[in-house]
């Protein structure tokens, strides 16, 4: 089976587009990572396309009718926060199964502003606020909850991680934000479910990221090995069993299977990783996630953020892209935007936010329900 | 363990959940299914189970009205219409079973809540109607001394 290269990857700056549509944000961003990659339309073979807004709709196939109506295949898919990473991954494997030597992967989103969450659409009466409450702020407290009833992590740790990585996004314009919100503005800002303040939920905006990714062989023919990046893991999982996760969504046990299953494929550890995207919707999830991406121990996570570790310079660098709480957190493009991301490091062109010598990088993504996708990249040599 | 209801005249209520119970003549409850494979419980009835895949007969069983608080969150802003703050909950119940639900008679302040402490389920008359004027019976958790 081929190695498979990103030879063109880039996203647009996430915003907020009402008066666009999805597929011609899809479109942008296509044509972004196909002039990246110096390939146009009619040079790949497939498309695979995430959003979940239109799930039903046949985004990728709209996104071709403004680009290019090349009669290729189109896979459409939707799987709650890890859809673009998904399309990805449907890319990646087409390649490794000599199906395809080159392909577009693009994630889009339109969001409007507000919560999102679940409950009240039962038949009966609503039973959000009654039964508990379905919000994803909500839901994501009480995931940090228990890593506070565990480990002792504070409000005031979980509140630094939005400092750092609301402080990353200053130097990433391409984010949503460009703002430093100091720890008393974090903690101090409304507080939407305890302990999670408003400057602790990711943001809602529109956006889409693009990934043009092809065989070894189709790199070295065009000549592209020198900026092209690695896909060394790709890696899904579903939550395994837990006594409470019917009632509690699990972001953890998926977390740590599809981690370990990703180090193996790499034949990598997590020592081995320069920068990580990491999936922080809520800036409780980041801390959960140090563990579970083996970044350090679960106990540690509050020391971690506490000591800079996971800050731009830091031992082990997460979210120096502004992360999902301050880039902006547009589910179906999120994923492949993360990919982005690291790739923009591994290629030494990440300007003043560059993690300085990364060889290698690791993506998360979390879709509640629960799907979880990590990509494990390296520079090509 | 009897439960705690407003009233002994309740079974004209709709319940709020399939998984409560609210027969004539006797208390509320949760109902539970129980792997008899695996011994892994469920809210509710299953056909098979999630933890096993046995797909052997889950025993239907009723689940204790008490429980220990597992985890919680102080919510501020819900959706439009929905009155602040409640305590959301995730209550493990003795002897198997996790719910979520309000935790009520308590202050919505973390220094007050304590994971891990004792708690019970009361079962009250839903604050809200449906469409067709049904009343409905609910559950709560509340601090259990």
């Amino acid at each position: 089976m081929s190695d498979v290269y990103i030879i063109g990857v880039d996203m647009i700056k996430f915003g907020r587009f009402p008066e666009t549509s999805v597929p011609k944000l899809g479109a942008v961003a296509a044509h972004l990572a196909l002039d990246d990659a110096g390939v146009d339309i009619n040079d790949v073979q497939a498309l695979y396309s995430g959003n979940l807004g239109q799930a039903g709709a046949m985004v990728g196939q709209r996104i071709l009718a403004e680009i290019g109506q090349t009669g290729i295949p189109v896979v459409n898919c939707a799987n709650a926060c890890a859809t673009g990473a998904t399309a990805f991954r449907e890319g990646w494997m087409s390649i490794k199964a000599g199906i395809n030597d080159m392909v577009l992967c693009v994630g889009t989103e339109q969001m409007g502003k507000g919560l999102l969450g679940g409950g009240g659409k039962n038949k009966g009466i609503p039973t959000e606020g009654l039964l508990g409450s379905g919000t994803m702020p909500a839901v994501f407290a009480e995931a940090g909850m228990e890593h506070q009833r565990k480990y002792g992590t504070t409000f005031e740790q979980f509140a630094k991680v939005s400092v750092k990585n609301h402080h990353h996004s200053t130097m990433n314009p391409k984010a949503m934000y460009q703002i430093e919100t100091p720890l008393e503005t974090v903690m101090g800002a409304e507080m939407i479910s305890y302990p999670n303040t408003k400057l602790m939920c990711s943001v809602n905006v529109d956006g889409a990221a693009a990934a043009v990714i092809c065989s070894e062989a189709k790199a070295r023919e065009l000549g592209k090995m020198d900026r092209a990046v690695k896909v060394r893991a790709s890696v899904m999982s579903s939550d395994p069993y837990q006594a409470r996760n019917l009632q509690m969504p699990d972001v953890n046990s998926c977390t740590q299977l599809a981690a370990k299953a990703a180090y193996e494929m790499a034949g990598v550890g997590p020592e081995d990783i320069d920068l990580v995207e990491l999936h922080d919707c809520f800036a409780t999830a980041e801390i959960l996630h140090y563990g579970n991406l083996g970044l350090g121990q679960q106990e540690d996570a509050g020391r971690m953020i506490d000591e800079g570790e996971t800050a731009l310079g830091g031992r082990i660098p997460v979210n120096v892209s502004g992360g999902l709480l301050s880039k902006g957190h547009p589910l179906g493009a999120t994923g492949i935007a993360n990919i982005y991301e690291v790739s923009t490091h591994l290629r030494g062109e990440a300007g003043e936010r560059q993690v300085e010598g990364a060889r290698m990088g690791l993506t998360h993504v979390i879709g509640l329900g629960s799907a979880c996708a990590i990509h494990i990249l390296e520079k090509a040599k | 363990m009897p439960s705690s209801v407003e009233s002994s005249d309740h079974s004209d209520l709709l319940p709020v959940v399939p998984f409560l119970k609210n027969p004539a003549g006797a208390d509320p409850y949760l109902e539970g299914a129980r792997c008899t494979h695996c011994h892994a419980i469920f809210l509710g009835p299953r056909e098979t189970c999630s933890s096993c895949g046995a797909r052997d007969p889950m025993e239907t069983i009723p689940l204790s009205n008490q429980g220990e608080l597992y985890v919680y969150s102080i919510v501020f802003r819900s959706f439009p219409g929905i009155e602040v703050p409640y305590v959301s909950a995730i209550v493990d119940l003795d002897g198997g079973g996790t719910v979520k639900g309000n935790l009520i008679n308590i202050d919505p302040d973390p220094e007050k809540i304590k994971m891990g402490m004792p708690v019970e389920i009361v079962y009250k008359t839903a604050p809200r109607k449906d469409a067709d004027g049904n009343e409905y019976l609910t559950y709560y958790f509340q601090p259990r001394s």
